[in-house]
């Protein structure tokens, strides 16, 4: 079966700095990727590129068998392709459920095939919202939040426009240890149900519990890419993150 | 309330307010001011669409204005038609003109996009004081048709037309507030590049915004020749149109289609009253200190007071 | 066939312009560039200071620039009380931007009423042994009037830039345009550093004013043509740099003067604001780039 997502030699650069250069990547239905790279690697970069958010210089992206390189952000989401942003950005004036039912009208209801009534996208959002933990905030604004519940709510938005592969771009940062288990067994979950998913993290014990393969980042170029186990151990890996 | 529902009660009650104010009213100057006040409705509420709904704040407001006013100019002197269809073909040009600017500062976020909005209006303005066919700078006198088409003076017509307008703007701010294209302008209002990442077309929706809160700001100043019999370049794209387009529904409130309304009849009918009884300079001045006094204090505007209030109550 | 004096001329012309408006924009690269702080009322201050210019000019003769840096103290608190206002309303309760808009907006058009129901839309002027006389180079004039503000403005900016680089609180501000994190771990308040900021952005405007006034009579909706001319300034000089935006000005009026020259006055508005256009549409980055 070929990969569901494809990434060949893709490159961007601003100005004159170089973010990445020559990325070949292929993601596996099904597959549990971990990202990782230490600050400023270009791993956020990518996931612009990917996504749609930036556009990249030279390379090709394929999804699902097509070339999306010329397509924006908001076509790539509808054809299964989902991010969550690095800081949670929510729609602020939005309750939790409206916060939701966006994707679900501009993604799911702009798919071909059936089209959702009003009535079954408000229970899509509940269920959403219950899958997360966030149901008894339904009614609520994003402000009413804490930090953890805004990473789940931006979890499940993304989750929302009924994706084929999710990049969940440093979903943990800042959370306490429970709070990282809370988001992981919701992504492992997720997986379980039939969701792709690249997770790009910081946190060393999370990637590594939940990462079927493991693609390291340096000073934008790929350095490694296998099982997690023998890419950690690779030298290079070790060099970038403890220095020479 | 559903929104046929609305469309039907909405215009029972604009016929009502004709009917009440044509049949009661026998003071011609209750017309002439109403028609301000009518057209500030307009004004406030199609800036609301881009500024409230879409979160772009367009400060070239007296560029659409005028372009409809001045559309109608040359349907004038070209040929005769009658009003309704200067509405129409002004709405047109204005929304043409919408979505032109709206295409050309894509890209544009916050006060760029404002000052952009602000030097398209004054490009326009700088080609129209040099279009001798509509009298430049000088300015051109147009005169109002001898008989109204329908019963009463012609500025009750012009009153009527507008009040119809009224209904156009206000039942379209409100369809799209209860539709998916409300919430996408919301969503993009709050984050756009969450919105696009949301599978929302952002530059599509941009587009239809900016073309829509421009053609029916250009329908609103359509009739405006007629009304003023004296039309000039400096007057029609005078700043305080956009001054007051931003102070109404940021007064009224934002978030919906009553603020505007409330904020346009409480502007304007102070408006209306401080220019015969004080100056009109001290009037725009009264303008600019409520702007920024509501800005300051109660940032959501009266409906967001209202709001505030009611949420308190229930806790 | 195009004089060559004239264009000459022209350019010589621009190039004093573009000094001068450097003066009128250096406040927004300090308040926008550096703080993010959307003050598009900033030619209404340059008025004030036009007109404060003014009243003191006509009432004890006192040469307009000198004016203009006594009374920049008191535009430096007048500022830091704005910015007080502004940080209440807005940056601490973080509003959306269009409120802040709305206001600088209102802020704007308030100081040109207020201004016109106090002194009227007559032109004013001010009177000072050098707005009339002209150094002559061969066939090109320098006219003092623009001369000397150019120089001004151009001492201006050297002193800020100096100030910025050595100073503590002007290093402190440099600090605050790049990361207000950095900042607060240093132990110094953010907020009172663009407060500072803020006011020094504003006592600008009052030298900026005196030295319009000296260019040019004023009358109080002048300041509309200048918010176009200051934010195109402000981009295409990449929005922080000061030789940019003094490269930017200089461009701004060179072009401004030779369409004067050659297609008469009545275009000159348009020049700014289609340029600013240009740019944020080609290059937002500005000429320099950030």
């Amino acid at each position: 079966m070929p990969p569901l997502l494809e990434v060949g030699g893709l490159g961007k650069r601003f100005g004159g700095f170089v973010a990445l250069e020559g990325i070949d990547l292929a993601v596996d239905s099904g597959e549990r990727l971990g990202l990782i790279g230490p600050n400023g690697s270009g791993k956020s970069t990518l996931v612009n590129c990917l996504c749609g958010a930036l556009h990249h210089d030279s390379g090709n992206i394929t999804f699902d068998g097509r070339a999306i390189d010329s397509l924006p952000a908001y076509q790539r989401t509808r054809l299964g392709l989902a991010r969550s942003f690095q800081l949670p950005k929510p729609f602020r004036s939005l309750n939790l459920i409206d916060n939701l039912r966006v994707p679900l009208l501009y993604t799911v209801n702009a798919r071909h095939g059936a089209r959702l009534s009003d009535g079954a996208i408000s229970e899509r959002c509940m269920a959403l919202l219950d899958d997360v933990g966030l149901a008894d905030k339904a009614t609520r604004l994003p402000r009413d939040l804490t930090q953890v519940e805004m990473r789940k709510l931006e979890l499940a938005r993304a989750v929302a426009s009924a994706p084929r592969l999710l990049f969940a771009d440093e979903t943990m940062a800042g959370l306490s240890p429970s709070e990282v288990e809370e988001i992981l067994l919701v992504l492992v979950r997720l997986n379980e149900q039939g969701l792709t998913i690249v997770l790009i993290e910081h946190i060393m014990r999370a990637v590594m519990s939940f990462s079927t393969r493991l693609v390291v980042l340096v000073a934008g170029q790929k350095i490694a890419d296998g099982a997690p186990q023998e890419a950690i151990r690779n030298p290079e890996v070790e060099r970038a993150y403890l220095g020479e | 309330m559903g929104t046929v529902k609305f469309w039907v009660a909405s215009f029972l009650a604009a016929a009502a307010v004709l009917g009440l104010t044509r049949g009661l009213i026998a003071n011609e100057y209750f017309f002439f001011a109403g028609y301000v006040v009518l057209q500030y409705i307009v004004l406030a509420t199609a800036w609301n669409i881009l500024g409230g709904y879409t979160g772009y704040t367009n400060f070239g407001v007296g560029a659409f204005f005028a372009v409809g006013a001045y559309s109608s100019v040359v349907l004038h002197k070209l040929t005769s038609v009658p009003v309704p269809v200067m509405i129409l073909v002004g709405g047109l040009i204005s929304g043409i003109l919408g979505f032109g600017m709206g295409y050309l500062t894509l890209r544009l976020k916050g006060v760029f996009f404002a000052i952009a909005t602000l030097a398209l209006a004054i490009v326009a303005q700088t080609l129209i004081v040099n279009w001798d066919y509509v009298g430049g700078s000088r300015g051109i006198y147009v005169i109002r048709p001898q008989q109204a088409p329908l019963f009463g003076s012609y500025i009750q017509y012009l009153y009527s037309l507008m009040l119809i307008l009224v209904w156009v703007s206000v039942v379209i701010a409100r369809t799209i507030e209860r539709s998916r294209l409300g919430l996408g302008f919301n969503a993009i209002r709050d984050d756009e590049a969450a919105a696009e990442a949301g599978g929302v077309p952002t530059l599509r929706l941009k587009l239809i915004s900016t073309s829509l809160s421009g053609a029916l700001m250009g329908m609103s100043g359509a009739p405006l020749p007629y009304y003023v019999t004296y039309l000039d370049p400096a007057s029609s794209f005078n700043l305080s149109y956009a001054v007051n387009s931003v102070a109404m529904p940021l007064i009224g409130g934002m978030s919906s289609w009553p603020g505007p309304v409330i904020g346009a009849v409480l502007l304007g009918t102070i408006q209306q009253l401080a220019t015969v009884t004080i100056s009109s300079a001290l009037n725009l001045l009264i303008v600019g200190l409520l702007l920024i006094t509501f800005v300051i204090i109660a940032p959501n505007g009266i409906l967001g007071l209202i709001q505030a209030r009611r949420r308190a109550r229930l806790r | 066939m195009v004089s060559l004096d004239l264009a000459v001329n022209a350019i010589v012309a621009g190039l004093l312009l573009g000094g001068f408006y450097a003066a009128v924009t250096i406040g927004v690269t300090i308040s926008f560039g550096m703080l993010d702080i959307v003050n598009i009322a900033h030619p209404a201050f340059i008025m004030l200071g036009s007109f404060v210019a003014y009243i003191v000019n006509s009432n004890f003769g006192i040469d307009p620039i000198l004016i203009g840096v006594v009374m920049a103290p008191v535009f430096f608190l007048v500022g830091m009380a704005a910015y007080q206002i502004y940080f209440y309303a807005f940056e601490q309760r973080g509003e959306e931007s269009i409120q802040g808009l709305a206001f600088f907006f209102g802020l704007l058009f308030v100081g040109e009423v207020a201004l016109i129901l106090v002194f009227g839309v007559d032109y004013r002027f001010v009177e000072a042994p050098y707005i009339g006389p002209s150094l002559h180079f061969g066939f090109v004039d320098l006219p003092l009037r623009m001369l000397i503000p150019c120089l001004v403005s151009l001492l201006m900016l050297g002193v800020l830039q100096l100030f910025l680089g050595r100073t503590f609180i002007g290093r402190a501000i440099l600090a605050v345009s790049q990361d207000r994190l950095a900042l607060q771990l240093m132990a110094a308040n953010p907020s009172r550093v663009k407060r500072i900021a803020f006011g020094i952005s504003i006592a600008t405007a009052s030298i900026a004013g005196a030295l319009l006034i000296i260019i040019q009579p004023v009358e109080p909706s002048i300041g509309r043509d200048y918010i176009g001319r200051i934010f195109a300034i402000c981009v295409l000089g990449g929005m922080t740099s000061f030789p940019g935006m003094l490269a930017g000005a200089m461009l701004i009026g060179i072009v401004e003067s030779l369409t004067a020259t050659f297609y008469g006055p009545s275009w000159a508005p348009a020049i700014a604001f289609g340029f600013l256009l240009l740019t944020l549409a080609i290059r937002p980055a500005g000429i320099l780039g950030r």
